[in-house]
């Protein structure tokens, strides 16, 4: 799994915040757009690009976009 | 005395999706109400479990069937005595947004919720397995007119269920046969875990409700054989709504 990719395809569920956000140590949890719904999206495009699926529960417990791509990588 | 209105005794009932959740729950309340069931789900061994917790588990069937395949719902139908009721139980839950919706989404809960019930009842009516007199009742879903997020094509799936069924009640209305709807609330069935929503989550949204729980299986089974019972003879083309309160 390549991070960068990762990075884009998270960055890809939001609307109004730019691309150039998304780092991996970018803490998700307080972008101004975060909300239920992004968890939502996540939980989508985590199943339709990578095959996995991974919960609410999950994303709970990430910090930062990094920590969400280690856990993709490791489910 | 005679015999209850409430009673099932002597009806001939089938319930799809009786292998878990409310499916199951409505199968054991008609046991126990003195119906003889006739249960289908896709998981023979799950069937095998409902069978067990049923009253007088002897005089029931088991009807293993996938409701989207054409072939085997006309094989079980075949199967079936002429119904006194029928519960048209079975149905999938989605959590996907608007946004990221795909073809396969839409398709996948359709057919289930919407294109199975709809094909399956018509293979009933061609077959004439419905008697004079007697009740059809699909599960739907308050989500028709209640929106949350993800829940687009599940809460049409519903909707589109409860159209239909007023459509047949219509036409089946010079025959006394009867069809109505039941729409609940949060029940705590595996449904209502799609799309990765916690445990947690959903016990504090719980507390949101004014009897402060969200519904049990049962209590919709207790709806469902009221429905099928001769005490609601003059129900039909209703959409009954069973929420605890909640909105």
């Amino acid at each position: 799994m390549d991070l960068e990719k990762f990075l884009a395809d998270f960055a890809d569920i939001f609307d109004e915040t730019d691309a150039s956000e998304i780092k991996a140590d970018t803490q998700f949890h307080y972008l101004d757009e975060w909300s239920s719904m992004s968890g939502m999206a996540v939980i989508a495009i985590v199943k339709s690009i990578y095959g996995k699926e991974i919960t609410g529960e999950d994303i709970k417990k990430c910090d930062t976009v990094n920590d969400l791509f280690e856990l993709v990588k490791n489910k | 005395m005679g015999k209850s209105p409430f009673s099932l005794a002597e009806k001939k009932v089938f319930v799809t999706g009786a292998s878990s959740g409310i499916g199951r729950a409505i199968a054991v309340a008609c046991s126990q109400m003195g119906a003889q069931v006739f249960i289908s789900g896709r998981n023979e061994t799950r069937l095998k479990e409902t069978l067990s917790l049923m009253d007088k588990s002897e005089k029931h069937s088991i009807l293993p069937c996938d409701i989207t395949s054409q072939s085997e719902i006309k094989n079980v139908v075949n199967q079936l005595p002429s119904l006194d009721g029928i519960v048209h139980c079975a149905g999938k839950g989605q959590r996907v947004l608007c946004k990221q919706m795909t073809e396969q989404d839409v398709d996948d809960l359709m057919n289930v919720n919407f294109k199975a019930p709809v094909l399956l009842q018509a293979e009933v009516l061609k077959q004439k397995k419905m008697s004079k007199g007697g009740s059809i009742v699909f599960v739907a879903s308050v989500a028709s007119v209640s929106p949350s997020a993800g829940n687009a094509i599940y809460s049409a799936s519903k909707g589109a269920i409860i159209s239909y069924a007023n459509c047949l009640g219509l036409e089946l209305a010079p025959r006394q046969i009867r069809v109505n709807a039941i729409s609940p609330a949060m029940v705590w069935t595996d449904l209502i875990y799609s799309g990765g929503i916690s445990k947690e989550q959903l016990e504090e949204d719980e507390k949101k409700y004014p009897l402060k729980r969200y519904g049990k299986p049962e209590d919709i089974a207790n709806l469902a054989v009221y429905l099928l019972s001769d005490a609601s003879s003059w129900m039909t083309m209703n959409n009954v709504p069973i929420t605890g309160g909640g909105k």
